[in-house]
């Protein structure tokens, strides 16, 4: 297990090398810098956009050079600062992943709890009313674009007034809360983009189980254990489930780059100060050293998602040996 | 002598064609059989998808869609920029559709002339003495179908200077029915065009990389690998900076249908490329090769049309990807841009809250996005059935 965490971390170095050097190279490549509406400012004397072009090596427009003065320094631990919020990356990052694995984490539990027993039931009563509605549901959330769910969510909320449309928190009693307001506040806050996510995420995991629940359901073991004179409870959870779960969990190493890209989106709307909405500000405002940074913890999300996928199969499937 | 062995060639192949890979023997089996019934495999799977409810309905959703996006000139009432800024977000007229005049008798439909009130706070008052009847075949604005038939007939309409907005008006008053109907034209287009260009791109890099084997299948095989780690949406973001704003909209539509089908072929080539591992050791294949065929022909010729049932199934569940990758780059405002009509960048307008609050139809176009994303599952699975040699009965 060690040496296969080890080697599945080594691995992810070269992607990330090969990554941040495609966006660096992308972003030196597209037209104009942080520096280009700085420069049309008459206030800002031309020696200082200078010296700042040579500060934050803006001057060249060789890719390689480029990449190198973020890849050195980075080797070191050195991220930078933001060009346009004049703090350390890795400050301003902190907290916004923090927020979107909040977010994606809270949306994955949500879509396995629900996923996991509709899926069950949808294939226990095949073909019945009950497999209908759970195969609609799942179509449903398979279909609904993020945008348009996300945006009939806060209008549910600006209507009823039940949920907040939008943020993170209250901004107006956030500083006099208590912890246990604060936390009551924030989990009331990501109820709906939580739902939102999930529910995307859901309609796959239902299918999937689904389909395995019927196959598995049709194996000789089954029929033992029924023959046995195991409750029909029993032979579902004890024998059934744990043998139609691990496609689920493959699936679910497939689905975090889906789930990230959702983030993003659903942050957008719902006003929600993760990563994915950082990121977008920073492409618009061409904060290369923010890009890069943010870009290398998506690509460490993605690679540590699927890494977690991969050891959770080995856990409750005894056939895989991660060596 | 290249016809006979063309001939000669043809009798090898199409008996085993079918039978490419173990799971498609039944197909195989079943296919021959029904060739002796004078059905060809194709035949089957459209006898079978016939069957299939949910998947006829996704199909015959997908026609009206596709033929209103075609037609949305003639359809629509208005022009997708024609805007009455006097009339600024007025709700949709539907229910404001009239077939009873003032003496309660029943009349043709009609609309009463708008008088605004107050257009910021969207506020508008009805004169009952100007009744516009909907009357059809109306002039208006003048339009295009597919570049070629000019013409300003519409299907229906009122005459100036009243003004039906069925589905409501946007901020600046233009219709949303008309803009829905023509941000169709951008929408649906980008799905079907994407999914042509990213199945070529995989076939080709799947076909190659599967046949030949080796230091090339390694290194395509290595970029498919980054292109799937890569979070799809973030880097389409970061490809859209690349080429900036300040373009004609035709050029950022041709952008977006070329990022979104550079990103999305990795999948498609991965699948093939396996598909192809084990089509070209099949008899047919080495057959071809013996016979002297070059490389080219038997990958183009012989093994890729054997994953054609494959591909049509997978492009098909993959058309919504392209759907909602406009509707998301509309959408965050570096897609498809106001005047021209996209469902994505309608939906922006429902991006400030007192808006969605107050005029909750702007979020009409969203209800379009779904059914046509709804459709195309419908089919694919429908087609993912239809396709399986499995339930072939």
């Amino acid at each position: 297990m060690k040496t296969f965490l080890i080697r599945r971390l080594l691995a992810a170095i070269p992607l990330i090398i090969v990554v941040t050097f495609v966006t660096k190279a992308l972003l030196v490549a597209s037209p104009g810098n942080y520096l280009t509406n700085i420069r049309l400012n008459p206030s800002i004397s031309p020696d200082y956009v200078k010296r700042m072009e040579q500060l934050y090596h803006l001057d060249s427009n060789n890719v390689f050079e480029r990449y190198w003065y973020w890849f050195w320094p980075a080797v070191q631990g050195d991220f930078g600062y933001s060009l346009t919020k004049s703090a350390p990356v890795w400050s301003l990052i902190g907290q916004r992943v923090l927020n979107t694995l909040l977010l994606t984490g809270s949306a994955l539990v949500f879509s396995w709890v629900f996923a996991i027993p509709l899926g069950m039931l949808a294939a226990v009563y095949r073909n019945r009313w009950l497999d209908k509605v759970i195969g609609f549901i799942s179509f449903f959330g398979l279909s609904i674009p993020s945008v348009f769910f996300s945006l009939l969510m806060i209008l549910f909320a600006a209507k009823t007034g039940l949920f907040p449309a939008g943020g993170i928190h209250d901004q107006v009693m956030w500083e006099v809360m208590t912890p246990w307001q604060k936390l009551v506040d924030t989990g009331w806050h990501l109820v709906l983009p939580m739902i939102v996510l999930g529910t995307i995420g859901m309609a796959q995991y239902v299918r999937q189980m689904r389909s395995e629940m019927i196959e598995t359901l049709s194996q000789d073991y089954i029929r033992t254990a029924r023959a046995k004179g195991l409750s029909e409870w029993r032979v579902l959870t004890r024998h059934a489930l744990g043998n139609a779960i691990n496609p689920l969990v493959t699936l679910f190493g497939f689905s975090v780059s889906t789930l990230l890209a959702g983030a993003l989106l659903t942050e957008y709307v719902f006003g929600w100060p993760g990563l994915g909405l950082l990121v977008f500000d920073a492409l618009s405002d061409k904060d290369e050293p923010l890009v890069m940074a943010s870009v290398v913890m998506l690509v460490l999300m993605l690679v540590i998602g699927s890494l977690i996928a991969d050891a959770l199969l080995a856990i409750i499937d005894p056939r895989i040996r991660l060596e | 002598m290249s016809d006979a062995l063309k001939k000669n060639d043809q009798r090898v192949v199409l008996p085993s064609n079918e039978g490419a890979n173990s799971g498609a023997l039944a197909l195989a089996d079943d296919a021959r059989a029904a060739t002796r019934r004078g059905r060809s495999p194709s035949q089957l799977i459209w006898l079978k998808l016939r069957r299939n409810r949910t998947a006829m309905i996704g199909l015959y959703t997908l026609v009206t869609m596709y033929g209103a996006a075609v037609l949305a000139g003639f359809i629509a009432p208005y022009s997708y920029d024609s805007a009455r800024h006097d009339l600024s977000f007025h709700q949709p007229m539907l229910t404001q559709i009239h077939l009873l005049d003032e003496q309660g008798r029943l009349s043709w439909p009609f609309v009463y002339g708008i008088i605004p009130v107050d257009p910021q706070l969207a506020s508008y008052r009805y004169d009952t003495s100007a009744k516009y009847p909907i009357r059809f075949l109306v002039r208006g604005d003048s339009y295009r179908i597919l570049w070629i038939i000019g013409s300003n007939v519409h299907l229906f309409g009122v005459d100036e200077p009243g003004h039906l907005y069925l589905f409501g008006a946007d901020q600046i008053g233009q219709d949303i029915f008309s803009r829905i109907l023509y941000g169709a034209q951008i929408s649906l287009s980008i799905g079907i065009i994407g999914i042509v260009i990213s199945t070529i791109i995989g076939m080709i890099v799947g076909g190659v990389a599967g046949y030949f084997g080796g230091a090339t299948d390694f290194a395509l095989m290595r970029t498919v690998e980054v292109l799937l780690a890569l979070p799809s949406l973030y880097f389409i973001l970061i490809l859209r900076q690349l080429f900036g704003t300040g373009m004609s909209s035709t050029q950022i539509y041709v952008n977006i249908v070329v990022i979104l089908a550079f990103i999305g072929w990795a999948t498609e080539a991965r699948v093939i490329r396996g598909m192809v591992l084990s089509l070209k050791e099949q008899e047919y294949a080495i057959a071809a090769r013996a016979m002297g065929f070059s490389n080219w022909r038997i990958i183009v010729r012989h093994i890729l049309p054997n994953t054609m049932s494959f591909v049509i199934v997978t492009a098909t569940l993959s058309v919504p990807f392209y759907i909602l990758g406009e509707v998301a780059l509309s959408f965050l405002g570096v897609g498809i841009q106001p005047p021209e009509a996209s469902w994505g960048n309608m939906l922006t307008a429902a991006q400030n809250n007192r808006q969605l609050n107050d005029f909750p139809w702007v979020l009409i176009p969203g209800v379009f996005i779904f059914i046509a994303v709804m459709a195309w599952n419908f089919l694919g699975d429908g087609l993912r059935d239809a396709t399986d040699p499995r339930t072939l009965s």
